[in-house]
């Protein structure tokens, strides 16, 4: 699916937090957001995933709406969990297609054993740990195997082994022709996940490049100043 | 003190024995209230809900006005049902003063507005958690108000038990629509304030505790009933 936004803004409270901003994503590719915090990278996919309005331009898919949006996934930075057990969880998006039963169950107990809750089905969501909230998250958004699945800073405040099982989920989904599109601080899982980087700086595309050669040479000197953890203001 | 033993000792009596005239008017109490509370609670858990997801012009002045109504004299509830319900009223027609039915028509008047605003409540927390999954899920509106009336289920299991409290001791607009008649439309309450006035502080005491352990019995079936306390189903 491609999603091409032209000459996108977003506006609040008069303050433009977004824009003006032109960008085409069209391959089934790990595509990595960098930038300094306030950059707009959450506001950008927010914007692609259609939860978050234009004030002015277009987001145009290709695919007709309603059609587009159910082939889309979103995992929010801090994982909202359903007041509900694991399985109730898993088996949601399934349930708000109208999918068969006997197919939610198998793909439930699939996805509960790929990301190892699959002794924790009957356990309630919200309380299970950090790491083990984001990969049901992460799981609930690729039970529907989505086209196009948006994550935003999947692995903030994660250990690292939680932070490599998210990883092998990701690239597992990529290779079955999942586009993937994420927000990321943490430029070490940016340079093992990133097949091209879209380098926001004050609420623009600032550079965009494919991934080894972003990391091996910036063009923007703020990129380069970005990548070595200077301060950008 | 006296009066207090004598009244738990009344209410020993009255309970062990099975008093005809108490299991009348204990089985109007809850007859009344819980009809009262089902017509409240289908009007005012969907009403609640709705308020927290929708967003339209007037909702703050409409969200002040409910909460304001939670305050509603009884009284005056009693008073305006009485009018309307009076022979010379709009809908004297139906005869309905002086009968249970008038009680519950004052009742759910008074509790709709305090589960609603209950609801309302628990539903605007439960909405600015969902909000975003359940957009970005492609989620319909219908969709949407059941997710959280399902999900909320045990705040608005406590907004109607919240309701059905008010109701149960509610007094004085059920004295004024219903007369406190005996075998018609005497209840637990009206027979309190009856017994109270008489001087027979014992057995109004006695009807009280009654009345207490009924409020308490209600709740714990109904928790009982739906679980709420057990892992995994909440």
């Amino acid at each position: 699916m491609s999603l091409t936004l032209s000459q996108a803004v977003v506006k609040r409270r008069g303050k433009r937090i977004l824009g003006p901003v032109d960008l085409h994503l069209s391959t089934a590719e790990i595509t990595i957001v960098l930038g300094p915090n306030g950059a707009g990278k959450t506001t950008l996919l927010r914007v692609l995933h259609g939860v978050e309005r234009l004030s002015s331009g277009e987001l145009a898919l290709s695919k007709p709406d309603a059609q587009a949006r159910q082939e889309q996934a979103y995992v929010f930075q801090s994982p909202i969990m359903l007041r509900r057990t694991v399985r109730a969880n898993l088996a949601y998006p399934l349930e708000l297609l109208g999918t068969a039963r006997p197919i939610i169950k198998q793909k439930v107990e699939h996805w509960a054993e790929r990301i190892g809750l699959a002794d924790a089905l009957e356990r309630h969501a919200p309380r299970l740990s950090g790491g083990e909230k984001q990969k049901l998250a992460l799981a609930r958004a690729l039970i529907r195997s989505p086209d196009v699945l948006f994550l935003d800073e999947p692995c903030a405040n994660l250990d690292g082994r939680s932070t490599r099982e998210i990883e092998t989920l990701l690239k597992d989904a990529q290779l079955r022709g999942t586009q993937i599109v994420m927000t990321t601080h943490d430029l070490g899982q940016a340079r093992r996940m990133a097949s091209e980087v879209v380098f926001l700086l004050y609420g623009k595309v600032h550079e965009r490049a494919d991934a080894k050669a972003f990391f091996a040479k910036p063009d923007t000197q703020e990129a380069q100043a970005f990548l070595k953890g200077d301060i950008i203001e | 003190m006296n009066d207090i033993w004598a009244g738990l000792e009344a209410a020993f009596w009255l309970i062990v024995t099975l008093d005809a005239d108490l299991v009348e008017i204990t089985l109007r109490s809850l007859q009344v209230s819980l009809s009262a509370l089902v017509v409240a609670s289908l009007i005012a858990l969907p009403f609640g809900t709705w308020l927290a997801i929708r967003r339209f012009r007037y909702r703050r002045t409409a969200i002040a006005v409910l909460n304001a109504l939670m305050g509603l004299p009884p009284v005056v509830v009693g008073l305006i049902v009485y009018l309307l319900l009076s022979r010379s009223g709009p809908f004297g027609v139906f005869g309905l003063l002086f009968t249970p039915s008038a009680m519950i028509v004052a009742q759910v008047i008074i509790i709709t507005p305090l589960i609603a605003s209950i609801t309302h409540q628990a539903m605007r927390e439960l909405w600015a958690e969902y909000h975003d999954l359940l957009i970005s899920l492609s989620t319909t509106k219908r969709q949407r108000i059941m997710t959280l009336i399902w999900d909320g289920r045990r705040a608005l299991l406590t907004a109607a038990l919240a309701g059905f409290g008010r109701a149960i001791g509610e007094v004085g607009a059920i004295m004024i629509v219903g007369g406190n008649i005996d075998h018609a439309t005497r209840v637990l309450t009206t027979a309190i304030a009856l017994e109270t006035g008489k001087g027979d502080f014992a057995l109004a005491l006695g009807l009280g505790f009654v009345l207490i352990a009924l409020a308490l019995a209600v709740n714990i079936l109904i928790h009982t009933l739906s679980r709420t306390e057990q892992e995994g189903r909440w």
